[in-house]
């Protein structure tokens, strides 16, 4: 996490809206974004937050009803001949990102395994697949590559399991596959969609812990979407929540997990299921996100919030700094609100973290 | 103490593949729930949870074994009068609610399907009487009565599923990862909703997850499974405080906590069944005080508890 790290991707002012029988949904509302070389970036929220449909625009993988109302996409890259170039993802056709971008110099790793696999090939001809497309490999040096990956995505007896049909492995070992492929092309950015949400915690962790250690060896940077606390915790160096279509709380992980800022920040951080404590009860955040088809007045979160104030229902909160890279949209932050803390709870319960910080110390 | 709700006695539920070839889905099970208390069951996928709800509900015949419940045998053939019983006091909720709730049915008709089956509305007004009810109990509204299934997001569906296990108003539900699709933020409001309805009507939940971290909020008393087998049992306190079995370590170990500092330099523990040496069937239970059992030989027994 240097100061001097380089920005890879910048997501600027993103904004989306998709065309429906219903009427128009507004799914992204302006979404800033930044991720540096060698880092992970979470991304958390809600179902329907629009984690996916962000990191979609970044691939061209939009669906044909969307509409890009506005912003950048700014990729970094170095090119063939050493060349530091900078171009804007959202302008180039899905042609261009096909032969150049995605799934090469970004590649990305969905929730399901079988969405990305053809259940009709073998695994070793799916991972070579690319390697012939894109980097003009021999089948010899291509085979000798695929193999190594399926022994670095720790997939055993790699030499035996590269004749396999994806429907002969499990889940887990599914997932590895895909990232093997992901991995095949030397990518710069590995986007991770949810990878282990369907999977069982004991495989997630093995994933998790997999993606991790390729991170250090291959200097990826990674950007992780996932609804789970716990994971981004394990993850990321950054973390960006999600609400409605905007980034609302962007910090550190210590900042973001510590020191959050946020009332749905506090709230997503209630709701974690915490292994520590006798209580009985969850807490949960009330309600549900809004509904995108009708344009939210004021704080899209304001429904929700225990805190909210007059303003809130009025006006849409800007950004507040809290510290260097610490940013929150809540009015409590506001010079002129009250002094608004935390619920007790969630304080009690980041004293026990803390506490436990210190036992590892 | 109370008699129990449900007694499963060494249950086996086989699956023949082939001449050559059978499937021990379920190896010799046995727990018991008691009335108006949540038994919780884990382990990963493949390990047989969602075999041993279709025994108990009776989906299947089991192989072997023996249950009771409500007091009378269910394991062989019923009489029609024990299974008019069992169809209404055992309710089942199904992990995704899209492919468990008629698509082309009004969610009207999906709560209140019960209703219609057993005959327990006595006019289309009562019937709509407790369709609404039911409705509101789980944080529904009434209007919600004429929607389809696919207008609901995925917690709401699961609400669905809910209120139509409840409409009967059944001893036992068995749940079956009924929150494992969900948000984390949205299991809660559905754990918690689940734990209001038991609070309320006194119904008893055999809740089915491949976790541990929910499991610790809803569950009494908690059973660990693994390759058909119940490797570890004991109440929630027993499992959480003092887990034995290297299964169910590994199993808590897994769970990621929402503290990055800790959870940057903690490995998972990681449990190879194949590697281990350890072979269930040669395994018995062995009580380590209370409630508490693990399935282990006498020497792995003393090695993992340390007496030895
Ligand atoms: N093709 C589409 N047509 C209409 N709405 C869409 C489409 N794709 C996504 N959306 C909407 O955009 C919002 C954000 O979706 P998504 O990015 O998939 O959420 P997340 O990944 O955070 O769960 C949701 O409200 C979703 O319904
Ligand atoms: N109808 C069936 N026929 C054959 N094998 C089955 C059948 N149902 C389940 N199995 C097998 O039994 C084992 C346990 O499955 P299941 O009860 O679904 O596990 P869980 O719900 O814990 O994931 C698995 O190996 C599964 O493949
Ligand atoms: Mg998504
Ligand atoms: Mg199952």
């Amino acid at each position: 996490m240097s100061e001097q790290s380089k920005t890879i991707l910048d997501i600027r002012n993103l904004d989306i809206s998709f065309k429906t029988n219903a009427g128009i949904v507004h799914a992204i509302r302006g979404v800033n974004l930044d991720l540096c070389k060698g880092e992970t970036v979470a991304i958390v929220g809600e179902s329907g937050s629009g984690k996916s449909v962000t990191m979609k625009a970044a691939m061209g993988l939009l669906d044909s009803n969307a509409i890009i109302n506005s912003g950048e996409i700014l990729f970094t890259y170095t090119d063939e001949n050493g060349a530091e170039q900078t171009v804007d993802l959202l302008k180039m056709s899905k042609k261009q990102l096909r032969q150049n971008f995605n799934g090469q110099r970004i590649a990305m790793v969905f929730q399901d395994p079988m969405t990305s696999l053809d259940p009709t090939m073998t695994i070793g001809k799916q991972i070579m697949e690319g390697m012939f497309l894109h980097k003009n490999m021999d089948k010899k040096a291509a085979r000798e590559r695929a193999i190594e990956l399926l022994g670095l995505v720790g997939i055993p007896d790699a030499e035996k399991r590269f004749r396999n049909y994806p429907h002969q492995l499990s889940g887990g070992m599914r997932q590895r596959v895909v990232i093997a492929i992901a991995l095949s092309a030397d990518p710069d950015i590995l986007i991770c969609d949810e990878p282990t949400t369907a999977l069982d915690v004991t495989i997630q962790a093995r994933i998790l812990e997999l993606i991790m250690d390729i991170q250090k060896k291959m200097k990826l940077s990674v950007i992780y979407i996932t609804h789970d606390l716990g994971v981004v915790a394990k993850v990321a160096d950054y973390v960006d929540v999600m609400y409605a279509g905007k980034i609302v709380e962007v910090g550190n992980v210590n900042e973001i997990f510590y020191e959050p800022k946020h009332p749905y920040t506090w709230g997503l951080l209630s709701a974690m299921p915490d292994l520590d404590t006798d209580d009985d009860r969850l807490y949960s955040i009330p309600g549900s996100p809004p509904n995108l088809l009708h344009e939210p007045k004021g704080d899209a979160f304001a429904a929700r919030n225990q805190f909210a104030m007059a303003i809130d229902e009025k006006a849409d909160p800007p950004l507040f700094q809290v510290s260097r890279t610490h940013f929150a949209a809540t009015w409590l932050l506001h010079p002129d609100a009250p002094k608004i803390e935390m619920p007790k709870e969630l304080q009690a319960r980041l004293e026990r973290a803390r506490k436990e910080v210190e036992k590892f110390k | 103490m109370s008699q129990p709700l449900l007694k499963v006695e060494n249950l086996q539920q086989f699956f023949p593949i082939s001449r050559t070839y059978t499937v021990k889905a379920v190896n010799g099970v046995s727990f018991e729930i008691y009335p108006g208390e949540t038994y919780g069951l884990v382990g990963e996928s493949g390990s047989g949870k969602t075999t041993i709800g279709r025994s108990i509900i009776r989906l299947y015949n089991p192989t072997g074994g023996k249950l009771t419940f409500n007091g009378r045998d269910i394991t062989g053939k019923m009489d029609s009068d024990t299974r008019a019983m069992l169809r209404k006091e055992m309710q089942m909720i199904f992990q995704d609610p899209m492919a468990s709730l008629n698509p082309r049915k009004k969610v009207a008709d999906i709560i209140g399907e019960g209703l219609d089956i057993h005959h327990r509305a006595s006019s289309r007004n009562d019937r709509a009487e407790q369709i609404s009810e039911m409705l509101k109990k789980v944080g529904l509204s009434p209007e919600h009565a004429a929607r389809y299934p696919h207008q609901f997001s995925g917690g709401q569906r699961q609400r669905v599923g809910i209120a139509r296990a409840l409409i009967m108003n059944p001893k036992l539900i068995i749940a079956d990862e009924c929150i494992s699709a969900l948000d984390v933020s949205i299991q809660a409001q559905v754990v918690n909703l689940m734990k209001d309805i038991q609070e309320e009507t006194g119904c008893a939940y055999l809740f089915i997850a491949h976790d541990l971290s929910m499991v610790k909020y809803i569950s009494d008393r908690i059973g660990v499974l693994h390759r058909g087998y119940m490797v570890e049992a004991g109440t929630k306190k027993e499992i959480f405080a003092n887990p034995i079995h290297p299964y169910t370590k590994s199993l808590l170990s897994a769970i990621p906590y929402p503290n990055p500092e800790v959870e940057k330099r903690r490995q998972s523990i990681v449990y190879n069944y194949a590697a281990s040496g350890i072979d269930y069937a040669k395994g018995t239970e062995h009580s380590a005080g209370g409630s508490h059992t693990v399935l282990a030989t006498d020497e792995e027994f003393a090695a993992w508890t340390g007496k030895q």
